[in-house]
């Protein structure tokens, strides 16, 4: 039985309670009387990175790095928000703050908090591979870590980023021989630039949906990506063949694509380690890349950190916590509403 | 094994049937031939038997990936596949030092089986970390059970067909029954004419499509024959040469778990095959199939079992008659040559699935509604004028089988699903009312169910069982009861082994009775009422 043995926080702050509570509006320092990602409107939230269900609308007063501001502006309009820097430090009410790189997507960010010489670390979404388009994890020394660990499965190990884009390469290269269009399914946001960053452009014309057009050219004034060239109603069908199109997983099955035949079509997530992920009827093939920790990954993290105490939250957070007691942390899940690994699913299996 | 793994990779990664069959076909064209003979055997369910069982396999897998079993376990269950786990935790940690071929690792497997454990683990941890990722999953599958790879045994036969140039159906034939792949050459296999030594093999199995429209676009009432659906086990009962062979639908050979049929040998002649469905007959009843089940893997029948479960088979089609293939031939004149046979043999162990009379189309939509009565599960219509052909084939035969028996049950508990589910509860368990001591109403669990649903009603029925667990036990969550479904099922008998008391067969969602309170769900005693005495 994996019963969910609660094993209580004996960290305290001054009014006697812990450094970051979770409660129903999100991550909550109660010192500082601030939110981390919170899923419910909140006043001042510190925003980890730009996907949807860390960053949501309606804030007073967002919080984040400067390189997630353009981000987050394109995706919820005109919202206060103050971008900073990695290591930049903000005191409240004695709290001092921090954000440190995750590596998950560009401009995302693990939150350092402080407060007594006492430390915490939020994660937010992360993984340790250099993608070549984010500035690279960094290990935060801490007491408590709260790490997601969507991928915490000693099934998962990740390949080098490099095999799997030669294997995506060279997918398109067949595709090409085969007088196809190849269109590879990614979210608009990190897998769609982290892809077309590492695509051999010298094999043809790289493509976009708008979803991703609009969203790599945000991030363009950040970091040098290949040419693209947008889909539109004046595109033939003559134009994409042989060459690759990089499209959102909801625009799969849709009228849009339809038109591109003939195509062979290929998602990239980390779910695609599954045979039984690869082989559902929805994509040709399936290529295991992901912007999250593997188990290794994830294991090397909280080592790094010199945390005793971790909080697991999104993921096979309960596993992945009995793990952790079971060699001698003091490891326990909490229920947050971040659903990063099933955006990834659903989106693709519509 | 680099070159099986490959194509076995290729098989699994595409849906195409045409790509299926190329890759196969290629693959017949250039792997050697024990490789070809292996691949054959392979894809037609002629594994070699298990050399270490899955308990040791876990724990050889766990121990070499430096885990605990436990957090194997765990894993094991959101993959949902023994083999794919066992190769996603394993880490390679070596080079092989010379290729090795898919027969060498078949000939390993036999003579691993008769090793002591410290051997076969000596072997399997050595092999899978030096294995790549693919390959060390695709001889993990050799160890554990077949490839669900969508590749049917028609398919292969057609890839191997283009590959060597011979008809289809005569392949068919010369894959079916009894061969040992360590010992038969792909020259006397696929490639050699023969004669004799093929008294046991059957033919393949003419199976029939489900009803698609109305019974008048059947045309007229005259071109039809029909009969009952039996709810037994299809089987070619053959006798040549003095001997009795057994084969089900599955392709196995299954002789020595009927041996009823041996007391009647003499009475059939030689040269004689029959089509018909196995079926437990119990003091002159036909039981259920719960009953028969009691039969099925039992290599070794007790008396006592022969005795409380006799099988008998009833006979619809008669496809050899004195050593004459008699396929060819229209149903009616087969079934005129059947029913001779059938007398002729004179013994109640083999009877004769009776035609069903009828007049107009109307008639049979009566027969049909009062099937279970009768035991059966439905109506077969069979065109008198039809050959006995190879394979599904829509057209002379059809199916038309009972709607499913329904009724209204609570979500009780909930399980993650396998593979691409592995994120949603999606395996669920239904409970009915009943009456305990005291005379309270309470909720008991009668039936697993886990298909039915559409993907967006799994999300929403997912997302409620989150956020509304009472209770986990590992991967199991017990759910506020809630939910109403309507559970369809086939048929239904009575069992000691359920905590209802009843065995339900093959229980599916039917649909998501969001107008239902759970107070309105049906009551054990409903579902009680449905056993037909
Ligand atoms: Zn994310
Ligand atoms: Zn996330």
């Amino acid at each position: 039985m994996t019963g969910d043995t609660k094993l209580g926080f004996n960290i305290k702050t001054n009014k006697d309670q812990p450094l970051l509570v979770f409660n129903e509006r999100g991550i909550y320092c109660p010192q500082a009387d601030l939110y981390i990602d919170a899923w419910k409107p909140v006043n001042r939230c510190i925003i980890t990175h730009g996907h949807s269900d860390h960053s949501k609308f309606g804030h007073k007063y967002y919080l984040t790095h400067h390189f997630n501001v353009p981000i987050i502006r394109h995706r919820l309009g005109n919202i206060a928000v103050k971008g900073i820097e990695w290591g930049e430090v903000f005191t409240v009410n004695g709290v001092q703050f921090s954000l440190h790189p995750a590596g998950h997507v560009i401009g995302s960010s693990q939150v350092r908090v402080e407060y007594k010489g006492e430390v915490w670390v939020f994660t937010g979404d992360y993984k340790l591979q250099d993608d070549g388009v984010c500035q690279p994890w960094e290990p935060v020394k801490c007491h408590a870590l709260i790490t997601e660990c969507t991928f915490g499965l000693p099934a998962f190990n990740w390949r080098p980023q490099q095999e799997v884009m030669q294997d995506i390469n060279s997918w398109w290269a067949d595709n090409k021989t085969e007088e196809k269009t190849s269109v590879i399914f990614a979210y608009s946001l990190g897998k769609a630039q982290r892809i077309l960053k590492h695509l051999n452009v010298d094999q043809g014309k790289i493509y976009t949906h708008g979803a991703i057009e609009k969203m790599t050219e945000v991030l363009r004034s950040i970091v040098d990506f290949p040419p693209t060239e947008l889909i539109t109603r004046d595109t033939k069908k003559q134009d994409l063949l042989g060459n690759i199109v990089i499209a959102p997983p909801s625009a799969h099955g849709s009228s849009w694509i339809r038109k591109m035949v003939p195509f062979e079509t290929a998602s990239a997530s980390g779910w695609m380690a599954f045979r039984g992920a690869r082989r559902r009827r929805a994509v040709d093939r399936g290529f295991v890349l992901s912007d999250h920790c593997d188990w290794q990954a994830l294991l090397k993290a909280i080592k790094s950190s010199g945390a005793e105490k971790v909080i697991c939250t999104h993921g096979y957070t309960d596993i992945f916590s009995k793990y952790l007691r079971s060699i001698g942390l003091d490891a326990r899940t909490e229920k947050t509403q971040y659903e990063g690994e099933l955006l990834e699913v659903e989106k693709v299996e519509v | 094994m680099k070159a099986f793994a490959a194509l076995i990779k290729q098989l699994d990664t595409t849906n195409k049937t045409t790509v299926k069959v190329r890759a196969l076909a290629e693959y017949f064209r250039s792997a050697s031939d024990t490789d070809k003979v292996w691949t054959i055997a392979l894809l037609s369910h002629r594994r070699p038997s298990r050399p270490v069982n899955t308990t040791l396999l876990r724990a050889y897998a766990a121990e070499l990936a430096q885990i605990d079993l436990w957090l194997f376990e765990d894993s094991y269950h959101i993959v949902g596949d023994l083999a794919e786990t066992i190769a996603l935790v394993v880490p390679q940690t070596a080079e092989k030092e010379k290729e090795r071929s898919l027969t060498d690792y078949l000939n390993d497997m036999i003579w691993l089986k008769k090793e002591e454990d410290s051997v076969k683990k000596e072997y399997l941890q050595r092999e899978w970390s030096i294995l790549p990722y693919y390959e060390r999953f695709v001889f993990t599958k050799l160890l554990t059970g077949g490839f669900r790879i969508g590749v049917s045994q028609k398919l292969m036969t057609r890839s191997l067909s283009m590959a060597t140039e011979i008809e289809e159906d005569i392949l068919a034939y010369k894959l079916m029954g009894n061969w040992k792949p360590q010992s038969i050459s792909f020259q006397e296999l696929v490639l050699d004419e023969r004669s004799g030594d093929q008294d046991s093999k059957p033919y393949p199995f003419y199976l029939a499509y489900a009803l698609e429209d109305e019974l008048p676009a059947l045309g007229t009432v005259d071109d039809w024959y029909a009969e009952h659906k039996w709810d037994g086990i299809r089987a070619q009962l053959i006798k040549r040469n003095g001997a009795i062979f057994i084969w089900t639908r599955g392709e196995e050979l299954v002789t020595d778990r009927y041996p009823e049929f041996d007391r009647i040998s003499t009475n059939i002649p030689d040269g004689t095959v029959f089509d018909g469905e196995l079926l437990p007959m119990i003091d002159g009843k036909i039981g259920t199939f719960n009953d028969l089940q009691k039969r099925i893997g039992r290599r070794t029948v007790s008396k006592a079992l022969l005795e409380k479960v006799p099988v008998i088979l009833r006979a619809y089609d008669l496809l050899e008659c004195e050593g004459d293939d008699l396929r060819a031939d229209a149903f009616m004149e087969r079934r005129i040559k059947l029913e001779a046979v059938v007398q002729r043999v004179d013994n109640p162990l083999i009877d004769i699935s009776p035609l069903v009379e009828f007049e107009e189309w109307e008639d049979l939509e009566k027969v049909r509604a009062k099937a279970r009565d009768m035991k059966s599960e439905g109506l077969m219509l069979k065109r008198k004028d039809a050959p006995y052909r190879i394979g599904r084939k829509k057209g002379d035969w059809w199916k038309w089988k009972l709607d499913p028996m329904c009724i209204d049950a609570v979500l009780t508990y909930a399980m993650r699903g396998h593979g691409r589910r592995s994120n949603l509860f999606t395996d669920y368990t239904f409970a009915l009312w009943r009456e305990n001591e005291s005379g309270e109403r309470e909720l008991v669990t009668f039936a697993k169910a886990y298909s039915g649903l559409t993907d967006k009603e799994f999300r929403a029925v997912d997302k409620f069982i989150k956020s509304n667990t009472i209770e986990r036990f590992g991967p199991v969550r017990s759910v506020v009861p809630e939910l109403v479904f309507e559970i369809g099922f086939e048929a239904i008998a009575p069992s000691s082994r359920h905590k209802s008391g009843i065995a339900t067969r093959f229980p599916r969602i039917l649909r998501w009775r969001q107008d239902k309170k759970i107070e309105e769900a049906n009551t054990l005693d409903d579902l009680k009422a449905m056993i037909i005495e």
